[in-house]
Parts: C-alpha cells; structure tokens; sequence
C-alpha cells in the first residue's frame, strides 16, 4: 500500500521518506520531485521509481519494467486512467496503476510471470 | 482450346478500365485472346489530372497502367497503331501500319477530340488543343517564348487551361460566348461570383464575346485574335477548349448507327447496332440518349461492357455530371438538375458577396434535393451531391443545409445506403459500409484499395472518411477523433486553439479543452506544439513534466535502460578533425559506435549520468543536439554532388547543409527527414524523404510526403525548377502547414494521402496562398529560425538543469548495477538475460572499464 500524506507540505526543507525492511528511509527533497515525473531510488539492492503527481501526491512503486526487466519505470510519463493516476513504461508503453503497482493494459508478460510493480509506502515530513 | 480474339480500340482511361473489369473476371483470359490498338504513344494515363503535368507530375506518374498489367495478362499493346478501318462483314480490324486484325468481339473506346471552332486561322502556329500530354508538352514548349495566352471557352476545362499558362506566368485572357463562366454547371448568380473569383488570380475575362478570327505575322505564328464584340486580343498563344465532340468517324465508316449529335449509340449493355460491336466512354451515345464527357459514366459503362462480354449481367442506363473544379484555388462545384429545369422546382439562394460565396440549393415541389451550385465554399459538396442524386429526404432544412460549415453542414449519416458517394468509380455508401464491415478494413487507405472510391478526382474523400468512421464506431472500433480518453480534440484542433489563445502550458489546455490528468499520448503531443509555436526550451518548467523519456534526456532510451547520443552531422558532411573528436570521445566512455542510415554517427551505452559529460566534450569540439530523439528534424542527407561527381548539375551537399541548419531542433508531429540529391541519379534517395529535393540544370525539384520505413511511399513532385529562395520559401511553408493539420504521429505521406483536395490543394495552399494563411507560415518559420538554440549546450550552461541527469536521487554518481555489457566484435553490447555482463564505470571517471579484445 501507498501511503499518501494529506497536507500538502509547504515548506521547501520537507524531506521525502520511503519505507523498507520496516524502515523509513530519507531518499530525497521533496523540492527535489517534478511534477508529473519521477526519479529512481536506490535502496540497498533494490530500486523503486518515485512520482509526484500535479497535485502534489506522491507514489513509490518498483523502477523495474517487467516487460523488457530494465529500471527504466521512473522515467516514464504520469498520468490518469480513468479516475486511475498511473505511469507508462517508456519501454513499451504498457501502464501502471501507481496506487497499487497493477498493469492495467496486459495480465502477465510474454514469459508468463504477472505484470505488475511492487509499492513501497512514501511518506512526507517537514 | 482456341481462344476467341477480343480487339479493343483506343487505350484511355475507359479503355483501360474496361480492360481491368474484364480480365477479372472468371476465366476471361483463359477464353479470350487481347488486342489493343492505341493511337497514343503511352499507355493509358489520367487525363482527369492531366493539368498537374505542368506543375511537375511525371507521364510516369500519370500513368494508369503499369506494365505488369500488360505483361501478366499477356495482352498485346500495339502503342502509335492506331486502327484506320473496320470491316464488319469480315470482322476484322486495319491498323494504320497495314496490319489486319480478325476480332470475335470488337470494343471501341475512342473518346472524343477536341472541337476547334472553324475560325479564319484556327490552325495557325500557335494555336493548341488540350487534350493529350503531348498537347501540353506543345504549349509548354510555346508558353515558353510567348507573353500573352488566350483561352476559347470558359467551361471545366478552359478555366484549367487558363489556370495552367497563368501558373506559367503568361497574361491570360478567357474567351466564352455564353453570358457566364461554365455556364453548363452554374447559373447567373454563382457566375458573377464565380467570374470574380477567376479575376482576383489575375484571369481577363471576356463573355458574351465569340472568337472571330484568328490573325497571323508573316512567319503565319499567331498575332492577334479578333472577337465579336469587336475586341482585338494581342495573344502570341490560343489554346482551344471550346467543348469536345465523340470519336465516332470509324463507326460512321462501317455504318454502325450513331445519334443525330454524334457517338455511337449503344443499348444499356453498350452493344452497338453490331452484336459483335460494343462501345463504351465519351465516344458512346448512352442508352439515355446521353453522350458524357466525365470519366464516372464511362467506367460505368466499362463494367457494363466487361459484364456483357464475359455472361454477366451489367448495365448502364445514365450517369451522374456533378463536377467540381479542380485548380485555380477556386472552389465550384454543380450538382443534380443546378438550373432548376425540373417541373415545380424551388431555389434556396444564400449568397455573401464580401466573401465572394454564391450557394443555390434546388428544391422539389416535394421537398427533395434536386441539385445545386456552390461557389467559393463547395465544403458541403460531397454530401450535398449523393444526396440530391438518391431522391432521400432532406436531413435539415434547406437553409440550413446553406450556412458556412460550422454552421449546419450535414453529415455521412444523412446519406441512405443506396447513395453514390464516390461518381467516379459508382461506388455506394453500402459498399463502402460493407468494405469496413464485411471486408474488414479499419482505415481509409484500406477502404480505397478495397473499392476504389477516392482514387479518382478525389472530391469524394472527405465524405468517405466520415462513413468509414461512423462504421467503424458501429462495429465498436474504437474511433475517437480525440487523442485520448483526456481530449476529444485532434491534434489539429489542439494546435489551433492553443496558437489563438496564446496558451503556453499544458495545465491550461488540460484545464480548458481536457479531463484527468493527461497521460503519455497526449502530453507529449502538447509538449510538441508549444515547442513548435513559441520554439522554447523544452525541459523548461513543466514542459519537462511533458516530453517522453528521450526527449526528457535529450537521448535514446535503448533496450537495456541505457542511452544514445546522436550528434548533428549536417548534410552527413564531416571533417577528419570531428571523427576523430567523436572517436575519442566515444572511446574515453567505452560507447559502442555505429554509422546510423542517417548518415551520421551514433554512440550507445550511456548512461544518465554520463550524458551530460560526453555532451560537455561535443559542445566544446562544435558539436550540437541531432534530435533524434525528438519528433522533429532528423537528417537531411545529401550526395556528394557537383563538387566532385562527374553527374552532378548543383551543389547538393551545400544545400543539404543548408536545409539541416535552418530546420534543425523544429518540433513536428512525427519525425522529419529529408535529403538533397544532385542530379537525377538520386544517390540520396530524395524520394523517399518528408521532403527532398533533386538539382536540375534548372534548379531545384522539390518533392513531398516520401516515407521509408514500414510503409514505404515515393514523394510526389510538389514543384519543379525552383531557385533556391522560392525552394526554401515553399518548403518552409510545407513544414509549417504540416506542423499545424496534421495528427499525433501522422508522417507527411498519409497526412498527404489524407489531405483533401491533395497535392493540388497543398500546391494552392503553399505556392498561391490560396488560404490566405502563408505570411503566417512565414513569419513561424522565421521566428523558429531566429530562436533556435542548441538544446545541450543550454542545458549544460545551467546547473540546475544538469541536475536532473542522475541514475538515482538518492546516490547520483552510481551507475545503474542492472545495465549491464559484454563485448563483442571489439565492442561493448548489452548483456542478455543470462549472460551477467559487467557495469561500465562510474559516470565521473572516464575510460572504459571493460576489457576489449584486440585482434
Ligand atoms: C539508429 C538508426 C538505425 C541505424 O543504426 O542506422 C535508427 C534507429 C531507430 N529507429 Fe529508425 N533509425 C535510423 C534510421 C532510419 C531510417 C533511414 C533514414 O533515416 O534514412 C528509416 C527509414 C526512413 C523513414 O523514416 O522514412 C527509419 C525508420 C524508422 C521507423 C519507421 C518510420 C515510419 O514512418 O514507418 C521507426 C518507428 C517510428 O518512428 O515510429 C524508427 C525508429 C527508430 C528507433 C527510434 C526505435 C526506438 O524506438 O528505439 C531507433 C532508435 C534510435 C536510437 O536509439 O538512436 N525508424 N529509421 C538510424 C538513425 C538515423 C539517424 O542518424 O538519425
Ligand atoms: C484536362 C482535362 C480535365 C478533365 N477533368 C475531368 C474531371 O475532373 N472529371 C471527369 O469526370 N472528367 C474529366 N475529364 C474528362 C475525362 O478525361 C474523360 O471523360 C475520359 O478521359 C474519357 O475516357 P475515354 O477512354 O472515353 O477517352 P480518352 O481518355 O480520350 O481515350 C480515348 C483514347 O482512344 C484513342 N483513340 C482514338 N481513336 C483511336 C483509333 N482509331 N485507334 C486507336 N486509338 C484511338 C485516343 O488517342 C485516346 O487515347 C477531363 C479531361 C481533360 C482533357
Ligand atoms: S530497423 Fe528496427 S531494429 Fe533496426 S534500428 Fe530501426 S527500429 Fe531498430
Ligand atoms: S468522386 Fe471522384 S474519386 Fe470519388
């Protein structure tokens, strides 16, 4: 699950946190974050690709596209699916629910392994 | 078996037709054993477009019969032998070179001749025709020494040739006896305005005036023209085009019958008087007593034909004489009984003389549409005409039917299945329905290839297009016009309404004209038309919230994740000093290197964090951004031409180079590339590029709309002989008019495919101005050229903006452990699934890490 804050930080110094092994762990400024666009995250042997959406929300989920296996998710483009905020490999296209990590275009990918991304809860604090 | 022995007679349009509609038929080539007799020296050609030979358009490209056809169906073509007599009891045909031909079935398709008035001097040098290519060659040919043209007859085609020796830069003047132009189409009040509109292109007009006589110098060349209203015309150049009549002397002479006016007459099966005879085109007199001069009556008619000849059941009881005007940028069309001659008939009048709009909609007693005349906005014509032509019921009322279109023009749905949407090739509304249901086609390129329809004049693809649409959203394919689900807007319309309101961000247009949040069709698309109208930088803001991944790196995202660097090589030039500051470059960054089609150089294996780095080192060496990552100029290729090939008549490289500089960084709809090729020889496959350009002696041809790629299309000739500033002009104004009609990810050869009105419309629009819109074309292009800048040397000017090229926020510096090489061939590649690999070296220190055999 993704946690989402609720108030939307003002303050330049806010830092954004991700949680892992049952940690929450500083990756980066929120300051740091585009709207609409994502950065990758390196945490131990593990990436995640976290996003900022045009209001301010943040999501984490996996960097790796199963569809080619490259850590390329972060740099894909957000957007929505219907009332879905997702995010479009840059690979092949196919899109992510960031809520929840699911491929919302193709159930499995050609290897027959189940499409979706992990999530990492994300968290804000000033 | 014996075959049976089928002559046809004359090898136009009709004849080729007939030719077509019977080999496919069962068993027809199996049974019959074909002849053809052309009087012609090639093959049939497109006469209905015979005009666009003088703007360019090859006899090649005319060209209706491709000699496979010829070759596959073993027929015998007798080119230049044409047939002299017919002898009926005997049944056999006499050639001019004194061959004698036995027929089972004989088909004459003669067509007609040109009718040249028997004035004092009408055959004087001088004096031209215009019916054949090599008419027009003719008048080219005098055009060129001579300074003032006059047409004889103000109809279809007399207003194309005055348009042809206007385009040719002759004084023009136009000679009809009538009161009016075109006076079989229109009537008095689409005249007048029509009559102002041919004035406004710099046309003289004389009506109400016959031609009296014909003068001529000593030399007997043409010298001065005599009218009847007393008016003496200083014309060095006569071309007749005062009606045709058929060509039907050869039946006259073996005694078939013919009507009182000419053409032999014919049944509905277009038999002749003779049951071996058949007759078909503008030499017939239809079964409704009819002899047509347009070209969708005479292919009706060569189906019949075909059908009758091979058992089936075919006929042809009277067509369609519609028209719509094809050049001169002027818009006229008539259709259905346009004078109102039917009993109780109605007319609905709007006309608007400041804007130069005449429409007149005919009305029955019982309140169907009968006909009408549009002038200056023939926009509702292609629904307008298969509607008066099925008798339906009007869907709107008749003034509204009128109204500019926006207002009320009515759509495909109004047409019932029976209409004939497409005149030239009678295809209905029901077969282009059941081309997408039944047949399957999911497009209108396909839908043309299936039934013909649009691949005549082409006046009827608009419509087409929208019953192709509305069948397809029947069947549930998706057809939304939008985008995407978060605009219902074309990328058409999105640029429109984005350049009238100024608008720069895509919050706003998402705010106003969008729902959602967007999503990875449409942002990019926005992202390309701010970059196209205001040319800022494109990672600026939120503008970087936009751009696909390439362009949000100013790179190439390759399979495994990590980068190419394409830098720009204008016209493929390049001195030993830059390949050799590429080759270190690439070899300090252990980059796999790689000559791309493109001819340029293509360094891959970055990673994000490099890009900045190996940038830094090609900015300083001069290098800039080759966009290929972007949807906007890639490359414009050259040969090496005049300067060193023993062929070459231009500087083709110069050009190129040229080219590349003044439209590199322009962002598109989809990619653009383009090459220059010095002579005609093409070593820089200039044909088969967005645009491309072929050096004459002259100077430069321009053609437009090639593709390579996964749907390879050659370039049609847009203009030819152009010096190098009109070239520049007319291909700034191409790119522009492009950037702002077409759709997301449309290349220009479908948008050209697609345009209506085609290559002559985009020839009106780019070379006439005939939409008024090219000083704004201009002035984009200039303010595109006078703001470029180099994206990477921008970006690397500013720290904040190097920021963002980092493999991971929280550890930038560390190289992506996932993007993994191995070597092969003395070079690094990406690793495979199972093959490990090993990193390259962390971005800050250059030099390659991986071990590189050497041989
Ligand atoms: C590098 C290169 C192949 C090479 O090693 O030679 C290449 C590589 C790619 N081409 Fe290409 N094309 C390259 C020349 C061509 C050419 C030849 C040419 O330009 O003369 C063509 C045919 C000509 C044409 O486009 O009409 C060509 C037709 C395509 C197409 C099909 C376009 C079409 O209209 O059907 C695509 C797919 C697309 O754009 O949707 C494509 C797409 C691609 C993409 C972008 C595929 C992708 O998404 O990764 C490749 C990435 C390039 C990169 O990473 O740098 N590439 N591609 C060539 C780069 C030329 C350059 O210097 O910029
Ligand atoms: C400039 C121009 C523009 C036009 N625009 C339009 C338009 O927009 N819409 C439209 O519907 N129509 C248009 N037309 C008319 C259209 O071209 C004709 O209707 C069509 O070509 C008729 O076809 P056809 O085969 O009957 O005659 P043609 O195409 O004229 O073919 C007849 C052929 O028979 C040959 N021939 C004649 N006698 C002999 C013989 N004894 N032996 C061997 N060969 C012989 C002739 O040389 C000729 O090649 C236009 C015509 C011209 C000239
Ligand atoms: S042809 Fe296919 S594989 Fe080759 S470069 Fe072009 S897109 Fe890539
Ligand atoms: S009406 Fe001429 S192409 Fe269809």
């Amino acid at each position: 699950m993704t946690i989402l804050h609720e108030t939307r930080p003002t303050v330049a110094t806010a830092v954004v946190e991700i949680e892992h092994d049952g940690r929450w762990k500083p990756v980066c400024g929120y300051a740091d974050l585009l709207p609409g666009r994502g950065v990758a995250v390196l945490l131990g042997a593990e990436q995640v690709a976290l996003f900022r959406d045009r209001a301010g929300l943040l999501y984490a989920v996996g960097n790796t596209d199963p569809f080619s296996g490259s850590a390329v998710i972060s740099r894909g483009i957000m957007g929505s699916r219907g009332a879905a905020p997702v995010v479009a490999s840059p690979m092949y296209k196919q899109a992510f629910d960031l809520r929840t990590g699911e491929c919302l275009d193709e159930a499995a990918t050609p290897d027959g392994s189940p499409a979706r991304l992990g999530v990492w809860p994300v968290r804000v604090v000033s | 078996m014996v075959k049976k022995d089928l002559v046809l007679i004359g090898h136009g349009m009709v004849g080729q037709r007939f030719l077509e509609a019977f080999l496919a038929q069962d068993g027809a080539a199996w049974d019959w054993r074909v002849t053809v007799l052309a009087e012609e020296p090639r093959p049939a050609y497109d006469r209905v477009h015979l005009t666009s030979w003088f703007s360019g358009t090859s006899a090649e490209e005319l060209s209706l019969c491709p000699a496979s056809f010829i070759d596959e169906h073993g027929i015998d073509l007798r080119l230049g032998d044409p047939a002299v007599a017919v002898d009926r009891d005997r049944r056999t045909v006499t050639t001019r070179s004194g061959q004698l031909l036995p027929y089972d079935a004989l088909v004459l398709a003669t067509g007609s001749y040109p009718f040249v008035p028997p004035v004092p001097g009408h055959d004087a040098r001088g004096c031209h025709v215009y019916r054949t290519i090599e008419d027009l060659a003719g008048i080219k040919e005098a055009a060129a020494t001579a300074r003032v043209g006059a047409v004889v007859g103000g109809g279809l085609l007399g207003l194309e040739a005055a348009g042809a020796l206007r385009a040719m830069e002759l004084e023009t003047h136009v000679v009809e006896f009538a009161p009016r132009l075109m006076a079989i189409q229109v009537d008095d009040g689409g005249g007048a305005v029509l009559r102002r509109k041919i004035e406004e292109l710099g046309v003289i007009v004389h009506t109400g005036a016959g031609t009296q006589a014909v003068d001529v110098d000593d030399d007997g060349a043409v010298r001065t023209m005599q009218l009847s209203d007393g008016t003496e015309l200083a014309a060095d150049l006569v071309v007749f085009s005062a009606g045709v009549r058929p060509r039907d002397q050869l039946a006259r002479d073996c005694g078939l019958s013919v009507g009182e006016r000419g053409g032999i007459t014919v049944d509905e099966r277009c038999r002749t008087s003779d049951p071996h005879i058949w007759a078909i085109g503008e030499c017939a007199q239809a079964a409704d007593g009819r002899v047509y001069g347009l070209v969708g009556p005479g292919y009706a008619m060569a189906e019949a034909a075909a059908l009758d000849l091979t058992g089936g059941a075919g006929s042809f009881t009277g067509g369609d004489t519609s028209t719509k005007l094809k050049l001169l940028g002027v818009d006229v069309a008539s259709f259905g009984d346009a004078h109102g001659t039917t009993h109780g008939a109605l007319d609905v009048l709007y006309t608007d003389s400041r804007a130069g709009v005449y429409k007149k909609l005919v009305i029955g007693a019982d309140g169907a549409l009968l006909g009408g005349v549009l002038v200056g906005d023939a926009d509702a014509y292609s629904v307008l005409r298969p509607l008066a032509a099925s008798g339906a019921e009007l869907p709107a009322p008749p003034e509204q039917l009128l109204l500019p279109a926006s207002v009320g023009a009515p759509g495909a749905g109004a047409l019932p299945d029976e209409a004939v949407v497409c005149s030239c090739h009678n295809v209905s509304k029901a077969a282009i329905r059941a081309a997408v249901g039944e047949q399957g086609c999911t497009s209108v390129p396909e839908v043309k290839k299936c039934t013909k329809a649009g691949t005549g004049c082409g006046s009827c693809v608009k419509l087409m297009t929208g019953i192709v649409e509305e069948e397809l959203a029947a069947s549930g394919v998706e057809v939304a016009r939008g985008i995407c689900e978060h605009f219902t807007r074309t990328r058409a319309e999105l640029y429109e309404i984005i350049r009238a309101k100024g608008i720069t961000s895509f919050s706003r247009v998402l705010d106003e004209h969008g729902t959602g949040e967007g999503c990875d069709l449409c942002k990019p698309v926005v992202a390309s038309i701010l970059a196209s109208l205001g040319s800022t930088y494109v990672l600026d803001g939120e503008q970087a919230g936009l751009q696909d991944t390439n362009d949000h790196f100013l790179a190439n995202l390759q399979r495994n994740g990590s980068y190419s660097v394409v830098p720009r090589i204008p016209g493929g030039e390049i001195t030993p000093d830059g390949l050799i500051t590429i080759g270190r470059i690439a070899r300090d960054f252990g980059l796999y290197t790689k000559i791309t089609g493109g001819q340029r150089i293509d360094m891959f294996g970055a990673s994000v964090d490099q890009l900045p780095l190996i940038w830094q080192r090609l900015v300083d060496a001069g290098f800039e951004s080759g966009h290929a990552y972007g949807k906007a100029l890639r490359t414009v290729k050259s040969c090496v031409g005049q300067t060193w090939c023993r062929y070459g008549v231009q500087d083709s490289v110069a050009l190129a180079i040229e080219l590349e500089l003044r439209y590199r960084g322009l962002r598109s709809p989809h990619k653009l590339k383009a090459a220059v090729s010095g002579c005609a020889r093409e070593c820089a496959e200039a044909q088969s590029k967005d645009f491309g350009v072929i050096a004459t002696a002259e100077g430069w041809n321009l053609y437009v709309g090639g593709n390579g790629g996964m749907t390879p299309r050659h370039a049609d000739l847009l203009a030819a002989d152009l010096d190098r500033e009109s070239l520049i002009r007319t291909i700034d104004r191409f790119l522009m008019f492009y950037i702002r009609t077409a759709d997301r990810l449309e290349r220009t050869a479908p948008w050209i495919e697609r345009l209506e009105g085609g290559l002559d419309h985009l020839r009106s629009v780019v070379l006439d101005d005939s939409l008024g819109i090219c000083d704004d074309l201009d002035e984009l292009m200039a303010r595109h050229v006078g703001t470029y800048q180099d994206e990477w040397a921008t970006t690397l000017a500013d720290p904040d903006r190097v920021r963002r090229f980092v493999s991971f926020v929280n550890a930038p510096g560390v190289p992506d452990p996932t993007v993994r090489f191995v070597s092969e061939r003395d070079q690094i590649r990406p690793a495979r699934p199972a093959e490990g690999g090993r990193t390259l070296a962390p971005a800050l220190v250059a030099g390659p890490e991986l071990e590189v055999r050497t041989r």
